[in-house]
């Protein structure tokens, strides 16, 4: 009995000085980053290993809302609830929808992927891009000092109506623009 | 090199690295399904996984870092309004091309071939 | 004021030919009486001042020493000063008299010759650019001027030679002449080029200073192998062994070319050369030693293959090259004089030899083999009274021409060299022989019935006679005259016959004489079964000593297999090399469309390559630009 409960013991002190360190709510938080980034990089694995492309595609759905949940997690709260709503109501639904529409007969292997060689080089590229921007996240040397802003509504609001107006209205003709540019091409062009 | 109380207080003290690199491993998956997907809803799939990945940039260094107003989450609101734009014409595209070839297989759309 | 006149205008004496030349070229070419006449105008002109300028020299204070010398700048490249110009000494006053004359005669001659042939013009124009060439190169003042005329000479041999271009076999013969004296004419280039650098100067009477001087201070090794490079030259053009194989076929050209060229006058540039240059050759010891023997071998060496051959001027061409090895053997024991004075006669009864020939090829028709002839004595008196005077004056009978030369020369050479003076000897035995042999083959015995020879037109007969008297008289001019106070190297040679070489020789040619008088005309010996008797010496012999054949033989070993290898190397290595870099550009562009095979995964791959290079080496840079500034991470 004695051999099973002191290694216990030794984790849960253990656990109990590192909250004490820590502080209780760091943990928590810490725990919740975790879970959403994990939902997120699942979410995104699932994207690029998934046989089926429906089930990819609600891997990608599942991978938004996690990225949604850590917009929330950072004070975004606006742009969360924006991600939600276009990646994961619109986006997502309009994959889907295109799937839909470019139906093939084996739905079960409606999404290969390349040979095992091109796969290899694939990861060579990723992993460089990955190992290269990790070196560059780990070795900067932040000041960390995080602002509360509060309401990131109003924040947004003002900045986008003086400082960005332009931007703005590009990005309102931009989405005309789409969209007459979906409608025409899926619809297509007569011949008259 | 590091003890393990070192390590274990840089995995649960959450700051600015582990959103880049949560943002770069992200990056990297969607990059890898760039290159390896055969069909063009996949790939753009792919692509909007990477769009995100930039927008937690965005939004975490808006964060983290001393900065005066949201300007970063505002870029982040754009990026998300010109992908949905972008993602409406691909697959607009991506239907024609369908309609028209009868193939999502992107080897099939090489005419550019030099 | 006579002699002054003469000697400064001597340079007219070769631009009057070379003018008949341009003026027949351009405008009388196809009339033929018109290029006769100028041609033999402009020769006559030439001949006088020739006579003239040989008039300014006896009477005037010019000695071998003391040439009169008159010359322009040609060119000037750098500190290199080339000048033209005429030198006149005894020798060249000799060498004008000799080759003005017997072109004169040769050119009437011609007139009856080629009557009947429709080139008759350009024969003219090119025998008077040859006569131009050739005195222009006897009155050189350098070795440049020698040279360019060196080289016009040879290019009129070629051009007479293969004067009847249709035929094939006249085609390929002046090619040979033109290629084996340019052997020659390489090595004496070679010989020029290095006298010009080493002394700066070609000029002969320069030379003749510095080059005594040169060899006194640093000894003969080196002038040695420019002497031997500048003999090479008349190797080549004067007929001597190794070179000797272009003079025989040279007699597919028309015969007065025959007696013009290939007897009295280009042939003996190169002994000329020799005698002019000589103070360059006299004092190097291995090159007269070269010279002597060379000569003395070729003197033998033809005789023997002339004592088998049948057509009439193949004879008459080797035994040119046996008297062309005697001029050289004495040239190279070292008396100008006996080499100069066998030059003059052998020039008149040569031509006179060779224009007999010819005469009796005319009036056979163009049968050439001395076999098929016969009995033309009662037929061609006149032609057969001056084939006789040339077959006495060769052999060395006084009181002819040639009797006091080769005695000269077989003098020299005793007083040299017994074993050179046998060979001599023994030469001249041959050559009675084989030139009695001709002459009781082609005139004695009964003709043939049908044989359809007559005397030959005025035109012909009357050059014949002529040079028959000068074969006649010459010789005794020239012993009595004194030929060796003017024309001598060191120092005058007194005139006198050493009546026991003299004596010999005489007799042994009057028993060669009636050797083949017993053979051919009694027929107390069958020619057929001595040449039986001697049956590997008679092949050898009649087939020349295979040395066409094995000319041939080398020139298919080495020169094709050189060009075999050289059109390998051209197909393979350079269009290889040339079709090589077109496959490789071919191999690279495949390489390249990697890049660009349509597909945007590829394109994408591609540019995150280079988006990782960038980045990691900027990384690489701020890591050690940070680092540098001490480690601000």
């Amino acid at each position: 009995m004695n051999d099973l409960i002191l290694p216990l013991h030794r984790l849960v002190d253990m656990g109990m000085t590192m909250a004490e360190e820590l502080g209780t709510p760091e943990i928590i938080l810490a725990a919740v980053f975790y879970v959403f980034a994990g939902i997120s990089v699942l979410g995104a694995l699932g994207v690029v290993l998934g046989r089926n492309i429906v089930h990819s595609a609600l891997c990608l759905t599942a991978s938004f809302i996690g990225i949604g949940c850590l917009y929330i997690f950072l004070s975004a709260d606006f742009l969360g609830a924006v991600q939600f709503l276009v990646y994961g109501g619109a986006v997502a639904i309009l994959i889907v929808m295109a799937i839909m529409l470019t139906r093939r007969e084996d739905m079960a292997h409606s999404n290969p992927s390349r040979s095992i060689l091109h796969q290899l080089a694939a990861l060579v590229i990723a992993g460089l891009f990955l190992l290269t921007m990790a070196a560059v996240a780990l070795m900067s040397p932040f000041q960390a000092a995080p602002t509360d802003f509060g309401d990131t509504v109003t924040g947004i609001a003002d900045l986008m109506l003086t400082k960005y107006v332009l931007p703005f209205e590009i990005v309102a003709v931009l989405l005309l623009i789409a969209m007459i540019g979906a409608i025409i091409l899926a619809k297509g062009v007569d011949e008259s | 090199m590091m003890s393990f109380v070192e390590m274990m207080h840089l995995a649960l003290h959450v700051g600015l690295p582990h959103f880049l690199l949560l943002s770069a491993v992200l990056f990297a998956i969607g990059l890898f399904g760039l290159f390896t997907k055969k069909g063009i809803i996949a790939v753009l799939m792919c692509i909007e996984l990477m769009l995100n990945a930039v927008n937690i940039n965005f939004i975490a260094f808006n964060h983290y870092m001393p900065v005066t107003d949201l300007s970063g989450q505002l870029m982040a609101l754009f990026s998300i309004a010109v992908a949905a734009a972008e993602v409406a014409i691909g697959l607009a595209l991506a239907f024609r091309i369908y309609h028209d070839h009868h193939t999502v297989n992107v080897d099939d759309l090489n005419h550019l071939k030099g | 004021m006579f002699s002054d006149f003469m000697l400064t205008h001597a340079w007219l004496i070769p631009l009057l030919p070379a003018l008949a030349f341009l003026w027949i070229g351009f405008f009388t070419r196809l009339h033929k009486k018109r290029s006769a006449a100028i041609a033999i105008t402009m020769s006559s002109l030439s001949f006088l001042l020739a006579c003239g300028v040989t008039w300014a020299v006896l009477s005037g204070p010019i000695t071998m020493e003391t040439p009169f010398v008159q010359k322009t700048l040609w060119f000037e490249i750098g500190s290199v000063r080339i000048f033209m110009g005429s030198l006149v000494d005894p020798l060249t006053a000799m060498m004008l008299m000799v080759v003005t004359m017997v072109s004169l005669l040769v050119q009437i001659y011609s007139v009856g010759y080629m009557a009947h042939d429709p080139g008759a013009g350009r024969f003219f124009a090119f025998l008077s650019l040859f006569a131009a060439s050739m005195l222009g190169l006897v009155i050189a003042v350098n070795f440049a001027q020698l040279y360019v005329f060196w080289e016009l000479v040879g290019l009129c041999s070629y051009l007479l030679i293969g004067f009847y271009y249709d035929k094939v076999s006249a085609r390929e013969a002046a090619k040979k002449a033109f290629i084996t004296t340019r052997i020659g004419d390489f090595g004496l280039l070679l010989g020029i080029l290095l006298l010009q650098i080493t002394f700066g100067t070609l000029d002969f009477q320069e030379l003749k200073v510095l080059v005594p001087a040169y060899i006194w201070i640093s000894g003969t090794s080196f002038m040695t192998i420019v002497g031997l490079l500048l003999f090479i030259g008349p190797i080549g053009k004067s007929g001597q062994f190794p070179l000797h194989v272009w003079l025989p076929d040279a007699m597919e050209g028309p015969t007065p070319v025959s007696a013009l060229i290939h007897a009295a006058t280009m042939v003996v540039a190169g002994v000329y050369l020799v005698g002019r240059a000589y103070f360059i050759f006299s004092a190097l010891p291995v090159v007269m030693n070269v010279i002597a023997w060379l000569g003395g071998f070729t003197a033998f060496f033809a005789a023997t293959i002339a004592l088998t051959q049948r057509p009439i001027k193949r004879i008459l061409a080797y035994s040119t090259i046996s008297q062309l090895g005697y001029m050289m053997l004495a040239l190279g024991v070292g008396s100008l004089t006996a080499s100069m004075f066998h030059l003059m006669t052998h020039a008149f009864f040569k031509a006179l030899l060779f224009l007999c020939a010819g005469a009796v090829i005319e009036a056979m028709q163009d049968e050439a083999d001395i076999f098929k002839m016969g009995g033309l004595r009662k037929k061609m008196p006149v032609t057969f009274a001056a084939m006789t005077i040339g077959v006495l004056a060769i052999s060395g009978l006084p009181p002819f021409a040639g009797f006091f030369s080769k005695d000269e020369i077989l003098g020299a050479a005793a007083a040299v060299s017994t074993p050179l003076y046998l060979l001599g000897t023994l030469t001249a035995f041959l050559t009675a022989f084989y030139m009695a042999r001709l002459l009781f083959v082609t005139f004695f015995g009964e003709a043939s019935p049908g044989c359809p020879a007559t005397e030959t037109n005025a035109f012909m007969r009357w050059p014949l006679i002529v040079l028959a008297v000068l074969s006649s008289v010459s010789g005794l001019w020239g012993h009595f005259a004194g030929f060796g106070e003017w024309v001598y190297f060191g120092a005058a040679e007194a005139t006198g016959i050493d009546w026991v070489i003299a004596g010999t020789s005489t007799v042994l040619s009057l028993v060669a004489i009636g050797l083949a008088y017993e053979i051919y005309v009694a027929k107390r010996w069958s020619a057929y079964e001595i040449s039986q008797r001697f049956g590997v010496l008679y092949t050898l012999s009649f087939n020349k000593y295979y040395i066409d054949e094995f000319y041939t033989l080398l020139r298919r070993t080495f020169c094709d297999g050189l060009g075999r290898i050289l059109y390998w190397i051209d197909l393979h290595v350079i269009d290889g090399i040339v079709n090589g870099l077109a496959r490789l550009v071919g191999v690279l562009s495949t390489i390249f469309t990697f890049l660009q095979n349509g597909q945007v995964q590829r394109y994408v791959a591609v540019f995150y390559g280079g988006v990782i290079v960038l980045v990691a080496y900027s990384l690489f840079y701020a890591y050690k630009v940070l680092t540098l500034l001490g480690g601000a991470f």
